[in-house]
């Protein structure tokens, strides 16, 4: 298989697609972006991942490796001589992937239940949710960095990516919902990495701009309230 | 062990606890690699294995209960989702043995788990999987043969008791 044959299918303001760019850039992997209209999904999406129909996917040569998570890894694995994504140590890479299975299945979904939230009650419950998912990445943060700059220690690692994609929506829902989620006084080391992370090379220019992200928050609150009310 | 999820399974390996099944099965294959690779060595094989055995963690077992706790046209509709689901993995299945080729691997530990709840899902739901996705019991049979996975399952009689006793506690008859 030609190693240079690489395509991302995606959209980019997605987030999981935003973590495989994250990825192939930490592994300095050249690629083609084709950009998908998820309102009217295409065939070369439909044939590459039948299951879910859904983005990120990769296309390596012809093979389609499809979810971020999946992908990450599988880029950390096949360009093996590039910087490590995942930790090489079995235990550290286990807590890696429980807090990324954790991000994944329990704290971006309260981002996606406020799209439906109706009533100030509840979505001040969602807000505390997502802060306490935030002082918990706090303390992992502390223990898995040991001093350094990263989740994955001197270099960019797979909870960083993980995380990570998720700081321009984080910024977006801050200014809906005028919450500062990264507070200086209540996370401050992640405050500190989400700058470093953000401004790292292999990340910079990569995630949308807060504006456009905001702008694309409206109209998916307008889509979801528009379905509630139908 | 596990104030996150207070779940289990939970592995302690001297003395620090793994949480999440499928993270556990990864690190047991890290750990002990140079005894029966649960996950293939290609990165491609690896990633379809990934990939599948997500797949099964994020819809048979949601798609199971709704089958045995729900009714009328809810019951219906789980029942047809998951033979839809069998239906989609018994295609990655294929003529292989396993869903790792030729060996036992991390998909088909993944799966056979369940195979223990399909005698509830289907007096619950009124079909048979064997009808439905005959191949797939198949594998599971051959799975069963195993000693490691005979010995490691309940018995599908206990299990639709415990869900018959589930239900009742549920106020759910």
């Amino acid at each position: 298989m030609p190693t240079n044959d690489v395509k991302l299918l995606g959209a980019p303001a997605s987030q999981y697609v935003n973590r495989v760019q994250f990825a192939l850039n930490l592994k300095s992997i050249d690629y083609e972006f084709i950009p998908q209209n998820m309102r009217e999904k295409s065939e070369l999406l439909l044939k590459s991942n039948p299951v879910h129909k859904n983005i990120p996917v990769l296309l390596h040569g012809d093979k389609p490796i499809c979810d971020s998570l999946v992908i990450v890894q599988y880029i950390d694995e096949f360009w093996f001589d590039g910087p490590s994504i995942l930790p090489s140590d079995p235990y550290d890479r286990a807590i890696a992937r429980f807090w990324a299975a954790y991000i994944d299945d329990k704290w971006i979904p309260f981002f996606k239940e406020l799209t439906t939230a109706k009533d100030e009650e509840s979505k001040t419950a969602l807000v505390e949710k997502i802060l306490e998912g935030l002082k918990l990445f706090e303390d992992v943060f502390v223990k898995a960095s040991k001093g350094k700059c990263f989740f994955g220690g001197e270099t960019i690692g797979f909870l960083d990516i993980v995380l990570g994609c998720y700081l321009g929506w984080l910024k977006a829902w801050g200014i809906q919902l005028d919450v500062n989620f990264l507070d200086e006084s209540k996370t401050p080391a992640l405050v500190g990495w989400a700058e470093r992370f953000s401004s790292d090379k292999a990340i910079h220019g990569i995630i949308p701009e807060t504006e456009e992200l905001f702008r694309i928050l409206q109209i998916i609150l307008a889509r979801a309230a528009d379905a509630a009310s139908k | 062990m596990n104030p996150v999820h207070k779940k289990i399974p939970v592995l302690i390996h001297n003395g620090k606890p793994v949480c999440e099944s499928l993270i556990i099965v990864q690190y047991i294959d890290e750990v002990w690699h140079d005894k029966n690779p649960l996950l293939p060595s290609d990165p491609y094989q690896r990633a379809q294995a990934r990939f599948w055995a997500d797949f099964v963690d994020k819809k048979v077992y949601d798609c199971g209960r709704r089958i045995w706790a729900t009714k009328g046209e809810e019951k219906e509709a789980a029942k047809k989702e998951f033979i839809g689901i069998m239906k989609k993995l018994e295609g990655e299945l294929g003529n292989k043995p396993y869903f790792g080729g030729e060996d036992f691997g991390y998909v088909d530990v993944a799966l056979i788990p369940f195979y223990c709840w399909f005698h509830a899902y289907e007096n619950f739901g009124n079909f048979k999987t064997e009808t439905e996705c005959p191949k797939l019991v198949e594998w599971a049979k051959r799975c069963m043969q195993r000693e490691s996975v005979s010995k490691s399952l309940a018995d599908p009689h206990k299990v639709y008791e415990f869900i018959v006793s589930l239900k009742k506690k549920l106020g759910n008859e």
